[in-house]
């Protein structure tokens, strides 16, 4: 990708570099694969947007079942499709880094969990979270009982305050003792 | 809700307009008197500034400025006549307010941070405050005091009072801080941006003012200084990552088939650097210096190939067995002289040769403890089941996963454990025939010890039989018999895991435990055939130290032939030249040593290699190809593609590195040899797993057995050099070769060199430390410190147990209060309606009051949880 569309301004590329936990040639690669999901005529619009099904498409993202809750957080699009821009693609990446903090990633994580974005992981969204990470076919599925049962468990332990729900800084300490969670929650260009 | 809060903003308006007329009009007289528009004009041109900062910190700022206002009101008229419920209410709003701030608190501005700190203290600082203004008396209404205050500072550099100066200086390094942590902070990159520029431009514009003159010019060089230094640093960072090897590749096989396996080849990676290290060690200070200046080839005995042997000394065969010339080179003990002093340097080589075994396994030891206890760090240690769901739940996705196969397995291998966590809980599986079960366990254990004892009988065997073979000749047995050992040793290592698979079948353990019970066993395999290994060694090395022995006495009486035979009687005369080849010499256990683990490394790694090509690719081949014409599916039945076992794996590696420390002393070359063995498997094991392998259902977690293969790697080094020293404490070195020859132990070198190479004082010092009296008392001293450290740990541990249980406490008292306060609100409401008998203000006090609720319950579970996390770290 030699063309103009492709070069990253040098003074951005430092600011990016200030602003995420990705090094010079992670952003460029960034770019690069960012530009090839761009298409022609997008490239010629000031801050050009990826429609969420072809950020989708990428290898990286394909097979995991969180993919469209990921586009959703990140995206800082008004109409709320998940479309992302450079920017927001590289804050994506930024957190899903390896060096990014446990702070940041547990945020995010959160977030990303979080499928009604109210702030708080109340019974549905664990629910939801619970047929995200058996997949989607039937076998994998948990019966109903099992999932009241998981769901009450998990509640339990987590939820601290004795609300119903798991707050942010209560998610965040249970994360925070979690011996993988650094390093599985992770995507690599 | 939003319109509470616009009337209520409304009526704080009010309340703040009458504050402001009245300090205003007490703060006329000193302000007509000056009338500065140039400092007016800047004012608003900061304000803008401020102002243009993005919208996000607008609405932060309004919601700050309305909180220090409710605070405000809350102080200043407590004493003012209203309703109670309006108060309550007022209250209600400021508290949930403080717990929002709070939060933003914690991951987002520190600016805030600081505004709400100046809200908080402001009845202590408020007099003071009030004075100030009031004596500058520049400001219009009290909203915008604080604000203007700060401001006051940064506008006129040039008059800059201390305090002023101080609070610019403090500005200016809080806007650097959040420089520096602004990418820790979840805000979408755009407001990043602009924070960031708008940071930058504030810190050039006011940096400079800080200093006068020429100090000015000075801060400005500091400050190009450290940005030049800052993007020096980056680059360094960059070319870091950049240096790191198969960082790539590692990545690849991570997206592919999860950290799982990734950990395996991280972790030999770290075996890289590890022997990289050793290599460099030894390469540099014991085989060049004694290749470049030691004596060269062919100059005495040890350094040449014995007559009988010379005829093939050079054929593969023999060369392959690292005999020959490879024995008489620097790669084993033997060809080390010990002349103290080498070439112009004045090398020390014995010392060398000396420290440098003792500083690689200082080294490994350091590296390896250092390692646990970061990971250990990591961990956090302990309280491993307290969240046990929870970290099934939120972290068990390892977002790596790039390929569909590999994600249907994680699926697969989610909802067992799911499935297994709930069964476990409800503890609902019973045993249904126990004794069958039982039985089963201890004829399994039993034959697994079978094989173990059978195992290590046949290692036993084969080295007696190997000695018998060498005292014979090796040229008149075939390769099979000249190589048993190593061969038997790889081939029970490779069988016999897979015979314990089969035996474990018959326990019925729970998949993780049987798994555990399959890595015991194994190490338990190696270690036993690593350790029969070295006893039969010793065994040889005795009958070495008997033949060396008897040739010494044989040697006199050879040297004394020797002369008498040409010279007669008369032995003034200058001793003949004998070529050295020719000199009788002893048998040097030590290089058979060396020799024998080189041999073995070089067998097993072959003996992996060609598992890897058999096992993995032809199978994968053979599947591939074949299954166009055969009559089941191949790739999904019975022979399939092959997993990758992480753990064996990982426990090969372990073992070959222990035989490496085992080694190294007698045999310079084998750190060498593994940094090439590691090398090749790098890319071999890479290639194999990304062509040949599928990914594992059963998968071993990765970070958390990180720790674990650590602790292997621990014991497996104490055990390896626990032979090591004990023959080069105990046994005395051969009298003819190697860097110790004469001495009567390999570690006089030390004494040696204290007396003839340190002043007087410093061996007298040296022997006074090494006295028994002293170092007993500095031993228990030792011991003591442990003993204190764990007991301060062990109390840690209680403390933190004891505040978990304060934390539940808490919260069931935290519980009850709400309720209490629930009810109180439940009858200030009833009373409410008494009074307006209004539907709509009903409605609001009712969410009101739930919000105070939810309000409190957070902050209090904030402090709780943040006070828990602090003394956790207190406690690593």
């Amino acid at each position: 990708m030699g063309t103009t569309a492709s070069q990253l301004r040098k003074d951005l590329l430092s600011e990016y570099q200030e602003l995420t936990f990705l090094t010079k040639q992670e952003i460029i690669l960034a770019h690069k694969r960012f530009s090839e999901l761009l298409s022609k005529e997008d490239r010629n619009v000031p801050t050009p947007r990826v429609p969420m099904e072809k950020v989708l498409s990428l290898p990286e993202l394909k097979s995991n079942p969180f993919r469209k809750r990921i586009c959703h957080v990140f995206s800082t699009s008004d109409m709320k499709d998940g479309s992302l821009t450079f920017e927001d693609f590289l804050d994506l990446l930024s957190a899903f880094s390896d060096s990014a903090t446990l702070e940041i990633k547990s945020h995010y994580a959160f977030r990303i969990f979080d499928f009604d974005d109210d702030g708080t992981l109340d019974g549905g969204d664990l629910e939801k979270l619970v047929n995200c990470l058996t997949g989607e076919t039937d076998d994998t599925r948990l019966t109903t009982e099992e999932m009241r049962q998981l769901i009450s468990n998990i509640l339990e332990e987590s939820d601290i305050d004795k609300d119903g729900t798991v707050n942010l800084s209560e998610f965040q300490h249970v994360i925070s003792r979690s011996p993988d969670f650094v390093s599985s929650f992770k995507i690599v260009l | 809700r939003a319109k509470e809060k616009e009337r209520k903003k409304e009526r704080d308006r009010k309340r703040r307009r009458n504050v402001a007329r009245r300090a205003s009009s007490a703060r006329k007289e000193g302000k007509e008197l000056e009338d500065r528009p140039g400092r007016e004009e800047r004012r608003g041109r900061k304000k803008r500034d401020k102002e243009g900062k993005g919208k996000g910190g607008e609405d932060e700022r309004q919601e700050e400025v309305k909180n220090d206002t409710v605070a405000k009101t809350l102080k200043n008229f407590s004493n003012e006549n209203t309703r109670k419920l309006e108060q309550k209410e007022i209250e209600v709003v400021g508290e949930e307010d403080g717990d929002t701030e709070e939060k933003r608190k914690n991951g987002r501005s520190e600016k805030g941070g600081k505004r709400e700190d100046n809200g908080r203290g402001e009845t202590v600082e408020k007099k003071q405050k009030k004075k100030r203004v009031e004596t500058s008396a520049e400001h219009e209404s009290s909203e915008e005091e604080e604000d203007e205050e700060e401001k006051v500072g940064e506008e006129k550099p040039e008059v800059l009072s201390p305090e002023e100066l101080e609070k610019l200086k403090e500005e200016v390094d809080e806007r650097k801080k959040l420089i520096s942590t602004l990418r820790g902070k979840p805000w979408p990159m755009r407001k990043k941006l602009l924070t960031l520029r708008e940071s930058h431009e504030f810190v050039e514009k006011y940096e400079g003012a800080l200093g006068k003159g020429k100090s000015r010019k000075l801060y400005a060089y500091k400050v190009m200084m450290l940005k030049k230094w800052m993007k020096f640093q980056r680059d360094f960072e960059n070319f870091k990552t950049a240096c790191v090897p198969w960082e790539m590749k590692i990545k690849e096989i991570e997206s592919h088939f999860g950290s799982s396996v990734a950990s395996y080849f991280i972790f030999l990676r770290w075996m890289y650097g590890i022997n990289m290290i050793l290599f460099g060690l030894t390469f540099g200070l014991v085989m060049v210096p004694e290749a470049l200046m030691g004596r060269p080839y062919g100059s005495m005995p040890r350094k040449t190939v014995p007559r009988a042997d010379e005829a093939n000394a050079m054929d593969f065969a023999v060369l392959w067995d690292f005999g020959g010339y490879a024995q008489y080179s620097v790669l084993f003990y033997g060809y080390y002289n010990s002349q103290r002093a080498i070439g112009w340097l004045k090398f020390r080589m014995p010392l060398s040769y000396f420290l440098v075994g003792v500083g690689t396994v200082a080294y490994s030891y350091m590296v390896v403890i250092r390692t646990m206890a970061r990971n250990a760090n990591e961990d956090g240690g302990g309280d491993n089941n307290s969240f046990n769901f929870s970290w099934k739940m939120f972290t068990s996705w390892d977002y790596l996963i790039g390929n569909p196969e590999t994600a249907d397995n994680k699926f697969a291998s989610i909802t067992t454990s799911f499935k297994e966590a709930i069964l476990e809980e409800q503890e609902s599986r019973k045993d249904d025939n126990i004794h069958l079960t039982r039985f089963l366990r201890v004829l399994a254990n039993f034959l697994v010890l079978c094989c173990l004892a059978g195992s290590g009988y046949l290692i036993y065997f084969v080295v007696r039989r190997s000695q018998k073979f060498a005292l014979e000749g090796l040229e008149s047995h075939s390769w099979w018999e000249r190589n048993e050992v190593n061969m038997v040793m790889s081939l029970l290592g490779m069988f016999c895991p897979m015979l314990f698979d089969v035996i474990s079948a018959l326990e019925n353990y729970h998949p993780r435990i049987a798994l555990q019970w399959q890595l015991g066993r194994i190490f338990a395999l190696f270690l036993g055939n690593l350790y029969t290994f070295i006893i039969a060694l010793m065994d040889e090395i005795n009958l070495k130290r008997e033949e060396e022995e008897v040739l010494k006495l044989n040697m006199t009486i050879w040297e004394a032939s020797l002369y008498n035979g040409t010279l007669g009687v008369n032995s003034t005369a200058p001793p003949i030249t004998v070529h050295p080849a020719d000199i009788p010499r002893g048998p040097c256990w030590e290089t058979m040593v060396g020799q024998e683990f080189v041999r073995l490394i070089v067998s097993d790694t072959m003996t992996t290699y060609i598992t890897l090509l058999i096992g993995d690719f032809l199978r994968a081949v053979l599947v591939r190809f074949l299954n166009y014409c055969w009559c089941w599916d191949l790739e999904a039945g019975f022979p399939s593609y092959s997993e990758f076992d992480v753990s064996g794996n990982v426990l090969g590696l372990i073992f070959n590195q222990g035989m490496i420390w085992m080694g190294a002393f007698y045999a310079p070359c084998l750190p060498a040899l593994n940094v090439l063995r590691l090398h090749v498997s790098m890319y071999l094991q890479c290639w194999a797993v990304m062509c040949c392998n599928v990914p594992q259902e059963r998968v071993f977690k990765a970070s958390g057995s990180n720790n674990f293969y650590m602790a292997m790697l621990l014991v497996i080094l104490f055990l390896s050099t626990l032979p090591a020293i004990y023959t080069i404490v105990t046994i005395p070195p051969s009298f003819d070769c190697g860097p110790f020859s004469g001495k009567s132990r390999m570690f006089d070198v030390i004494q040696e060199t204290l007396e003839s190479d340190f002043p007087a004082w410093f061996g007298k010092v040296f022997s006074y430390a090494s006295n028994p009296g002293l170092v007993l008392p500095f031993l228990l001293l030792m011991v003591l410190a442990i003993y204190y450290l764990q007991s301060t740990s062990k109390s840690y541990k209680q403390a933190n147990l004891e505040l978990k249980k304060k934390l539940q406490t808490q919260n069931e008292e935290n519980k009850k209060k709400t309720k209490m306060a629930a009810l109180k609100a439940a009858m200030d409401l009833e009373e409410a309606q008494k009074a307006w008998s209004e539907a709509p203000r009903q409605q609001r006090n009712n969410n009101a009051s739930q919000q105070s609720y939810t309000g409190e319950k957070n902050t209090v579970t904030g402090h709780l949880v943040s006070s828990f996390v602090f003394v956790w770290y207190l406690k690593i």
